[in-house]
C-alpha cells in the first residue's frame, strides 16, 4: 500500500451530515413561487395511432395554463438517453407522437395551476385511437409479419445497423477467430439460454424537474439528472432554443443507478416554462416511476460453447437478442456491453462470435441500468463456466485462475468491439482477481462447503462463485472537467462537471485535489454540475466519474500546485523548482524557509504580480481499466417450496485504489442488494394488453433490512497507474455477480440449472420438478 | 378545514383540504426534510414520529391529528448539534443519495428510545419499513449500532 494524506482514508462524504439531518434539498424541495404543474396523459394502448384528440374540455377547465400534445410540440426526432452528442442511440422519440407504443406511452401533458387541476384536466382529454397489433415477444420482433413501431423516419445519428423497418433498434457482430474450427477441436459442447427480465431502478427519489425564467429571462431547469451537460443540449436541440439560454442545475439526486441518464422531463418543463414565462413543475408518481421511465432491458442469452477434456474453452458463440421496448434508448450500447464488458474475461479463447440485436416491442422503453448489459450476459457466461468447470473434473476457482485475464494481458475482444464503433486496444495494467478469489473463497468457507449438501430439513446448502469485469469510463469518448481558485484563508473553490448522485464523487475529488495540495478535504467549498457555473462533464454513468473525473481533478489540482509554488518561491527567494508543497505551506526542505497558502494567496492577490490563482483541466482516457470481482453466493434451497434464501454473500473487488474505502464498499453493496432483489423477486408483471401490472413496492419488492443475507465486502489490494491515485471504477461492476453465483450456487445445493430470473419460487420449483428432484 | 399542529415544538395554525395528508402538510409547511418518496405507504421515507408513534405520514390525514405532536428529523438534530445517531451514519458512511436517511435516523431514534442495546436482528426489525437502494443497508445497520454504543458510553 502506498503512502497517502487523505487517499484511502475514510473521509466523511462532504455532504452527509446536511443530508441525516433534512437541511439538504432535492427537486422537489425547492420553493418556486407559484408553479404550474404538469400532469401526462398516458396511452392506454400497446400500439395505436391516434386519430383524434379533442382537448377543448381540458383547456376550459379553470386554473389550466396550456394542453400540449403532438399537434402543437415541436416534433424533433431525438433520443432521451442522455449520452454524448452524436448519441449512439436511435433518434425515434418526438415529444409527443400521433402514434402510441407502448401502455403508458405519453400522449398529451396538461399544466395547471394545482396538480388536482392537472389531473382533472387531464381526465376531459377525449382521444379516439385506431388500434394497432402489438408486438410482446422479441423473439417474433424481426419477423416479416411482425407489426412495425418506428416508421421510415427515425434514423441512427451515427453510422450504425440500424433497420427501424424489421424493428431492429441495433445490432452489433464481433467475432475473431474461426468459430466452427474451435468447436471441431473441442471435446465437450455446451449451449444454454437465459432470460433476464424487465425491472426498475427503483431510485428512491421519484424522477422530477422544475424549470423557472431568471432576471434576465433566461430558463433555469432544475433537474433531478445524472447527466446535466447532456440534459442542457438535449433540451436545446429539442426545443430550438439556444444553449445560451438555458442552465441546468443538479441539486441533491436521491439515487439514479442509470435511470436518470434518461432526458424525458427536462424537456416538458422547458418546454412549459419557456411557452408561459412561468416556473413549471413535475414530480413524478412511483407508479409512473415504474411505468413510464425507463427500464432494465431484458435480454435472451445463447451461449454456445466448445472445451477441450481439461477444460480449456476453443470456442465462444454468444447470441444476446435485448428487448429494448418501445423505443431504443441505450439500444446498441448496453448490447454491446452484453459482449465488450463479459467476452475479454476469459482472455485466452482463441474463437469468438459475438451477435447482439435489439429489438423494438411493444412495452415499457429500456435505458442504462447499472450494469448495463453486462449484468444480463454474465449470467449465462458464469453459468457455463461453471459447467465447463464442474464437466472437467476443475474447482472453478482454479478454472479462472488459469484461464481470466492478467496483469500484462490483453484480449481482442478490447479491439474488436466499441459501442457504435470499433473498440480500442488496451493491456490491463492493474488485475487483482487471483486475489479476490483467494481472499473471497476463504470469506465463504468454499472448501467447507462446496459441493457438500449440507441438508437441514427440505433445506439443502450450496455455494456458487461467479468473476466479472467491468470498465472505468468509455475509452476516448468521455471527458470530464474541472476548474479551481484559491481564496485567502487557503482554500479553494472546486467547481467540477461530475455529478454526484448520491455516490460521493463530490468527496472523492475533494480527496484528490487534497492529496495534491497536500491538505484535507475540507479545505475544499465543492459545487457540481450547474451548466453555468462547472466545467463539462458527460455527466455519471459508465463508471466514468472517478477515473475520468477524478483525473481532471488531479490535474487540475496540479496546475493550482505549479501556482503555488512560483508564488511561494517568489515570497521565499527560492528557486521555483526546489520549492516543495506539505502541509498547507511551500517551503525549501532541509531550511526554515516557509510561507503558508493563506500568506501565499494574500500575496497573490493583494501584494506584487497580483493575481488570481486559479487553474481548469479537463481529462478524457484512452483507455477503460477494468475492475475485477470475484462474487460468492452461500444459498440454502427449500425444495419442499422452490424458495432460494441467501445465507451469505461475499464481494472481492478490485477497483483499485480504494479512495474512500467505506464509499467503495457502500457502492459494491447497494449494486449487490439490489442483484440479489433481481436475482429472486424484481420483474414486471404485464396483463395480455402489454400493462405493468405492479408499479408499487408491495408488488414489486424491492430488498429491505429483513431479506438481507450476511454481506461481507472486501477491496483487493491494487492500483491502476493511469488512474487518479489509483483508482478505477466501483460503482456498476458489483450488480454482475449475484444471479449467477446464486444459480450456480442453486446447482451447488440441488444440481439444478437455472435459465430464467427471477429465480422466484415457483419458477425454481418447477425447475425442481423438471429435473426430477421432488416429484 | 383549520387546525393547529405542533411540528417541532412549534405551534402551526394550518388550513388545508380534508384530503390532505401529513405528508403534505407538512411538506407544504416548508418542512422538506419529510421526504416523498410513492405517497403509498411503501418507502418509509416520510417517516414521522406522531405523539411518540413512527408513521408514514403519507398514510396520516391531516385532519385525523389536529392538536397532535409531529417530529421531523429536524427535531432529533441538526447541522451544529446533530444527534448520534446522526452522527453515527455519517462516521460510518452510511449516508449515500441521503433521501432515505432522515426516515432512518428517526425509525432508529424510536428503536434506541426503547432498546439502547439492540441485536442487529432487532435493528432490521426496526427498519424494515425503510427502503434505500443505495447502501445496501449493510452500513446503516452498522450506523445504528455506533449510535447506540455511543449513546451508552456517554449515557
Amino acid at each position: 500500500m502506498r503512502n497517502f494524506n487523505n487517499i484511502g482514508k475514510n473521509v466523511r462524504k462532504i455532504d452527509s451530515l446536511s443530508l441525516a439531518t433534512g437541511a439538504e434539498r432535492f427537486v422537489d424541495d425547492f420553493s418556486i413561487d407559484n408553479p404550474l404543474h404538469i400532469k401526462l396523459l398516458y396511452s392506454p394502448h400497446a400500439h395505436a395511432v391516434i386519430k383524434s384528440i379533442d382537448t377543448s374540455k381540458a383547456e376550459a377547465t379553470e386554473g389550466v395554463a396550456l394542453v400540449l400534445d403532438y399537434r402543437n410540440t415541436p416534433d424533433a426526432l431525438h433520443t432521451t438517453a442522455g449520452q454524448g452528442f452524436p448519441e449512439p442511440s436511435p433518434y425515434d422519440t418526438r415529444i409527443f407522437d400521433k402514434k402510441v407504443r407502448f401502455v403508458g406511452d405519453r400522449v398529451a401533458l396538461v399544466a395547471a395551476e394545482t396538480e388536482e387541476i392537472a389531473e382533472e384536466a387531464i381526465a376531459k382529454i377525449e382521444v379516439e385511437y385506431e388500434i394497432l397489433e402489438p408486438i410482446f415477444d422479441p423473439e417474433h420482433a424481426l419477423d416479416d409479419d411482425a407489426p412495425k413501431l418506428h416508421g421510415g423516419d427515425a434514423y441512427a445519428p451515427i453510422p450504425v445497423e440500424y433497420d427501424p423497418s424489421r424493428n431492429l433498434a441495433a445490432k452489433v457482430e464481433m467475432s475473431f477467430g474461426n468459430l466452427e474450427k474451435g468447436f471441431t477441436e473441442s471435446d465437450m459442447k455446451f449451449d444454454i439460454t437465459v432470460r433476464t427480465q424487465y425491472a426498475s431502478h427503483c431510485a428512491i427519489e421519484p424522477h422530477g424537474a422544475f424549470g423557472v425564467i431568471d432576471e434576465r429571462g433566461r430558463m433555469v431547469i432544475y433537474t433531478a439528472t445524472q447527466v446535466p451537460f447532456h440534459a442542457r443540449r438535449i433540451v436545446a436541440r429539442t426545443l430550438d432554443i439556444p444553449i445560451r439560454d438555458i442552465r441546468v442545475v443538479k441539486p441533491r439526486i436521491g439515487g439514479g443507478f442509470g435511470g436518470k441518464q434518461e432526458v424525458f422531463l427536462e424537456q416538458l418543463v422547458g418546454l412549459v416554462t419557456w411557452r408561459t414565462k412561468r416556473s413549471t413543475k413535475i414530480i413524478l408518481t412511483r407508479e409512473e416511476v415504474f411505468a413510464n421511465a425507463r427500464t432494465r432491458h431484458p435480454m435472451r442469452t445463447r451461449m454456445r460453447v466448445g472445451a477441450k477434456a481439461d477444460g480449456e474453452i476453443t470456442t465462444i458463440d454468444l447470441d444476446c437478442l435485448m428487448n429494448t421496448g418501445a423505443y431504443g434508448s441505450h439500444a446498441l450500447t448496453v448490447l454491446s456491453n452484453a459482449g465488450g464488458k463479459v467476452l475479454p474475461l476469459l482472455n485466452k479463447v482463441e474463437n469468438v462470435h459475438f451477435l447482439g440485436q435489439s429489438v423494438y416491442t411493444n412495452l415499457p422503453v429500456g435505458g442504462a441500468y447499472r450494469g448495463y448489459g453486462a449484468t444480463q450476459s454474465y449470467f449465462a457466461y458464469n453459468q457455463v463456466i461453471d459447467m465447463v468447470a464442474r464437466a472437467a473434473n476443475v474447482d472453478v476457482l482454479d478454472f479462472f485462475k488459469k484461464w481470466a485475464i492478467k496483469t500484462g494481458e490483453t484480449s481482442e475482444v478490447f479491439r474488436v468491439l466499441g459501442e457504435g464503433k470499433e473498440g480500442v486496444a488496451q493491456i490491463i495494467r492493474s488485475c487483482g482477481l487471483e486475489e479476490c478469489i483467494d481472499k473471497g473463497a476463504k470469506a465463504i468457507g468454499w472448501s467447507d462447503k462446496r459441493g457438500k449438501h449440507i441438508r437441514n430439513g427440505d433445506k439443502i446448502k450450496g455455494v456458487g462463485v461467479a468473476c466479472a469485469m467491468q470498465g472505468s469510463g468509455i475509452p476516448k469518448i468521455d471527458m470530464g472537467a474541472a476548474s479551481m481558485k484559491m481564496n485567502e484563508d487557503g482554500s479553494f473553490n472546486l467547481y467540477i462537471g461530475a455529478t454526484d448522485i448520491g455516490t460521493g464523487s463530490d468527496t472523492i475529488m475533494a480527496q484528490i485535489a487534497g492529496e495534491v495540495l497536500g491538505i484535507s478535504p475540507e479545505k475544499f467549498i465543492v459545487l457540481s454540475s450547474d451548466t453555468d457555473l462547472t466545467p463539462f462533464d458527460v455527466g455519471a454513468y459508465a463508471s466514468s466519474t472517478t477515473y475520468i473525473s477524478g483525473e481532471a481533478v488531479r490535474k487540475c489540482a496540479i496546475e493550482i500546485a505549479k501556482q503555488i509554488k512560483a508564488v511561494g518561491a517568489e515570497m521565499l527567494d527560492i528557486p521555483i523548482e526546489e520549492a516543495e508543497i506539505e502541509n498547507g505551506r511551500v517551503f525549501l526542505a532541509n531550511t526554515d524557509k516557509s510561507v503558508s497558502y493563506e500568506e501565499i494567496c494574500y500575496h497573490a492577490m493583494y501584494s506584487h504580480n497580483q493575481h488570481q490563482i486559479a487553474a481548469y483541466a479537463s481529462h478524457f482516457a484512452d483507455e477503460s481499466p477494468p475492475p475485477f470481482f470475484a462474487q460468492f453466493a452461500e444459498v440454502d434451497v427449500d425444495i419442499a417450496t422452490g424458495r432460494i434464501i441467501p445465507i451469505k454473500f461475499v464481494s472481492a473487488v478490485d477497483c483499485g485504489q480504494p479512495l474512500n474505502p467505506r464509499l467503495a464498499e457502500g457502492q459494491v453493496e447497494g449494486a449487490v442488494v439490489n442483484g440479489i432483489a433481481y436475482a429472486l423477486w424484481e420483474e414486471y408483471i404485464f396483463s395480455s394488453k402489454g400493462k405493468m401490472m405492479n408499479p408499487r413496492f408491495w408488488d414489486y419488492k424491492i430488498y429491505n433490512t429483513r431479506d438481507l443475507p450476511e454481506m461481507v465486502t472486501i477491496l483487493a489490494d491494487s492500483y491502476e497507474e493511469t488512474g487518479p491515485f489509483g483508482a478505477k471504477s466501483v460503482g456498476e461492476i458489483a450488480i454482475n455477480g449475484p444471479i449467477p453465483a446464486i444459480a450456480n450456487a442453486v446447482f451447488d445445493a440441488v444440481g439444478v440449472r437455472l435459465f430464467e430470473t427471477p429465480f422466484t419460487p415457483e419458477r425454481v420449483y418447477k425447475r425442481l420438478r423438471e429435473e426430477g428432484i421432488i416429484e | 378545514m383549520r387546525g393547529i399542529f405542533f411540528i417541532d415544538g412549534i405551534e402551526h395554525e394550518v388550513e388545508f383540504q380534508g384530503d390532505v395528508t401529513l405528508l403534505e402538510l407538512l411538506r407544504e409547511a416548508g418542512h422538506t426534510d419529510v421526504k416523498a418518496g410513492c405517497h403509498t405507504g411503501e418507502c418509509g421515507a416520510c417517516v414521522v414520529l406522531l405523539d411518540g408513534e413512527l408513521v408514514n405520514s403519507c398514510q396520516v390525514l391531516a385532519g385525523s391529528c389536529i392538536g397532535a405532536k409531529v417530529l421531523t428529523v429536524k427535531a432529533i438534530g441538526d447541522l451544529h448539534n446533530p444527534h448520534p445517531i446522526q452522527k453515527a451514519l455519517v462516521d460510518v458512511g452510511a449516508v449515500q443519495c441521503g433521501f432515505c436517511t432522515p426516515g432512518i435516523v428517526l425509525a432508529a431514534y424510536v428503536l434506541l428510545k426503547d432498546n439502547p442495546n439492540p441485536t442487529d436482528d432487532e435493528i432490521k426489525t426496526a427498519l424494515d419499513g425503510n427502503l434505500c437502494r443505495c447502501t445496501g443497508y449493510v452500513k446503516i445497520i452498522e450506523g445504528v449500532q455506533l449510535a447506540a454504543k455511543r449513546m451508552n458510553d456517554n449515557a
